[in-house]
């Protein structure tokens, strides 16, 4: 379980997340919306664990352990992986390398790629002149690789051509434990028991929601999470009111 | 030889163009006898596993020849493969007229005080040559080695691939495990001929009081390929270098390529410069340079002389622990039509990568060392699979001792 509690964030000297509440449950999966420069990546790195994210207030506890202050590579071991808006080319790593480094242990490296389509990829260096889907690929196969318990995503989908949408959102629906629907034997009970990962998406289009069936939505808006609901009703909200109203009515 | 041992007597007070000075009376260049080995796996344990190091293997595994030379004299010399010649220069100059017509043809022998040294009081040093159209499979290996303290090794190299031949070489030079101080020289005139492949891979692995002062000039002919690597990631304290090659048939190429590593007390001043003589030469001079509290000077220069030649010229520089890089690219077009480039950049680790590094499990030092190797793995395209080997492994020992 991932538990946040009263966080206040800074980057600088400039407040970002004030009085953020959040709690995902083991095997929930939020959908986060929020306008542009809401700080929404603001709170997936501070949660992954960027030093540049100043925690002046609050706490992060997962599985009931307090957080706040380890390292982001503790956190890493503790099951949070992250799959970034903007992440850093490394020249000389081939994308191979890092997802190995992903994986901790041997694995079918190309098999892996395979499922993103992106095995053509494997041996250029990481995110070297990468397309805008092409990072979101290499990202969701690092994560794939990882296997962590918490994943953050940030705009999974944003920039994905149609092609290759449907790839990724069934990807990570599978990452997240949301593909049972496969086996039509199991009740809703037994689905949500069998679940363990927890995921938290950023999203502006909306289109993961089509693939990746989530508990909950919630909007943050300069700061302050609000609007706790079901994640179609807040998009569908958003798409014809716009955030500001929609915050308001939900408050 | 009379004519080339007046022009070095002339030449013995001479300063190098670059680099400090080194006073030549302060060494000691008296020949030291070591006995010839039939049988490499005779040599010390401790030896062999300096030689390891730089690359040479004495069990010759995944090797078609070798040369050792321990101080001034020969220890081993053969070739395993027809078509190859493995000869110490002293034996190739007393029976070898061709091995005449190749020494000194390059290198200016009155260029400074350390070429003088070469002549006048020559300690061996290796002639490897791929006769026409043999094909070297296996690369040939060299090993310069200096035990006894305060010598000044003078050393003469002559590398040929004929006509149609392919040849890698890989040389190291190393010292002996107690060895503090001491000087090399090394003279080296690469002969590439038409439609010939040469790649040539030097490993340094020096000891914290030795002077390097190589010399080298290569000579490319048409179709011609040389690839010349150089990696130093060891102290050394004071290695200057300045490797020449000219591009005088049509289409020949010439790719540098270099690892240097300055560590604290070493100051390293490594260059490479190609002429391009003849159409469509084309040439590349790549540099990594990381400095760990040393100095490093990394010149690159290029010349273009006819039109439609193409070359490129890249510098990066890594500031690990402090020291200094000094990234020197020139180019020079003397007619119209030269496509010529260069980017030099110097900077320090960049923190979002580590923690990018972090934040898929690394800790905060594998992935310092991560993106290292990454830094040093630059890729060589024609180089054979034992030498990508033997230069990862250097990479990966001075990365160790980095970290
Ligand atoms: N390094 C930084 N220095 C100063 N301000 C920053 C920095 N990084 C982010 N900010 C500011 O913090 C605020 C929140 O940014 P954040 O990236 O979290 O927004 P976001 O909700 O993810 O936006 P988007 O939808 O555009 O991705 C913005 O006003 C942004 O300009
Ligand atoms: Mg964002």
């Amino acid at each position: 379980m991932l538990r946040i509690e009263d966080l206040q964030v800074k980057i600088g000297d400039h407040e970002v997340l004030k009085h953020i509440d959040l709690e995902i449950k083991q095997g929930e999966t939020h959908i986060l919306f929020g306008p542009n420069g809401s700080g929404k990546t603001t709170l997936l790195m501070t949660v992954m664990g960027y030093p540049q994210y100043t925690v002046t207030a609050g706490n992060i506890f997962f599985k009931g352990e307090d957080i706040t202050n380890l390292p982001l590579n503790e956190r890493a071991k503790m099951g949070i992986g992250m799959s970034y808006q903007r992440p850093p080319t490394i020249h000389g790593l081939k994308t191979r390398q890092m997802v190995e480094i992903c994986a901790r242990e041997k694995i079918d490296v190309a098999d892996l790629a395979g499922k993103v389509n992106f095995t053509d990829f494997l041996e250029r260096d990481i995110n070297a002149g990468f397309s805008g889907g092409e990072i979101k690929r290499s990202e969701l196969l690092q994560l794939m690789a990882q296997d962590p318990d918490l994943l953050l995503f940030d705009e999974p989908e944003s920039g994905v051509d149609l092609e290759n949408i449907a790839l990724i959102g069934n990807s990570i629906s599978r990452l997240l434990q949301r593909d049972f629907h496969v086996d039509p034997e199991m009740t809703q009970k037994q689905k949500k028991l069998a679940r363990t990962k927890m995921g938290l998406i950023i999203t502006h289009t909306g289109f993961i929601l089509d693939y990746v069936t989530a508990d909950r939505g919630q909007v943050l808006y300069d700061g302050v999470m609000s609007c706790k609901s079901n994640p179609q009703e807040i998009f569908n909200c958003i798409k014809k009111m716009g955030y500001e109203e929609c915050v308001r009515c939900s408050n | 030889m009379l004519e080339l041992n007046k022009k070095a007597e002339q030449a013995k007070e001479k300063k190098a163009a670059i680099g400090p000075d080194i006073d030549l009376t302060s060494f000691t260049s008296e020949q030291v006898s070591h006995g010839y080995l039939e049988d490499l796996t005779q040599l010390p344990d401790e030896d062999r596993s300096r030689m390891i190091q730089s690359g040479v293997d004495a069990s010759e595994s995944g090797r078609s020849g070798t040369y050792i030379q321990m101080d001034t004299s020969v220890v081993h010399a053969h070739a395993k493969q027809e078509g190859l010649q493995v000869i110490p220069i002293k034996q190739a100059l007393r029976e070898f007229e061709w091995a005449r017509e190749y020494y000194w043809k390059l290198v200016a022998v009155d260029a400074d005080k350390y070429t003088a040294q070469a002549q006048l009081n020559l300690h061996d040093g290796y002639v490897i040559r791929a006769l026409p159209g043999s094909k070297v499979i296996y690369p040939v290996q060299a090993c310069l080695y200096i035990d006894k303290e305060n010598l000044s090794q003078h050393v003469h190299n002559l590398i040929i691939a004929e006509e149609g031949a392919v040849l890698h070489v890989i040389t190291g030079c190393a010292t002996g495990p107690n060895l503090k101080r001491g000087l090399h020289v090394g003279i080296s005139e690469f002969f590439v001929k038409k439609n010939a492949t040469l790649s040539f891979t030097m490993i340094h692995n020096w000891a914290e009081e030795m002077m390097v002062r190589p010399r080298s000039v290569g000579v490319v002919e048409e179709g011609g390929l040389f690839l010349n690597n150089y990696i130093c990631m060891r102290p050394v304290k004071s290695l200057q270098m300045y490797p020449t090659t000219h591009l005088v048939g049509k289409g020949a190429v010439s790719r540098f390529y270099s690892l240097l590593v300055g560590s604290p007390g070493s100051e390293l001043d490594v260059g490479g410069r190609i002429f391009l003589k003849a159409e469509d030469t084309r040439a590349e001079i790549i540099a990594r340079a990381i400095s760990n509290g040393g100095r490093i000077i990394s010149r690159g220069d290029l010349i273009g002389e006819v039109p439609g030649v193409k070359a490129h010229l890249e510098c990066r520089g890594l500031m690990l622990k402090g020291g200094l890089i000094h990234a020197i690219p020139e180019l020079r077009g003397t007619v119209d039509g030269v496509e010529m480039s260069h980017e030099a950049a110097v900077g320090k680790i960049a923190q979002d990568e580590i923690l990018y590094l972090m934040s898929r499990g690394l800790s905060e030092l594998e992935a310092t060392s991560t993106i290292v190797r990454g830094f040093l793995s630059v890729d060589i395209p024609g180089l054979p699979p034992q030498l990508k080997a033997e230069i990862d492994r250097a990479v990966e020992m001075s990365e160790k001792e980095l970290m």
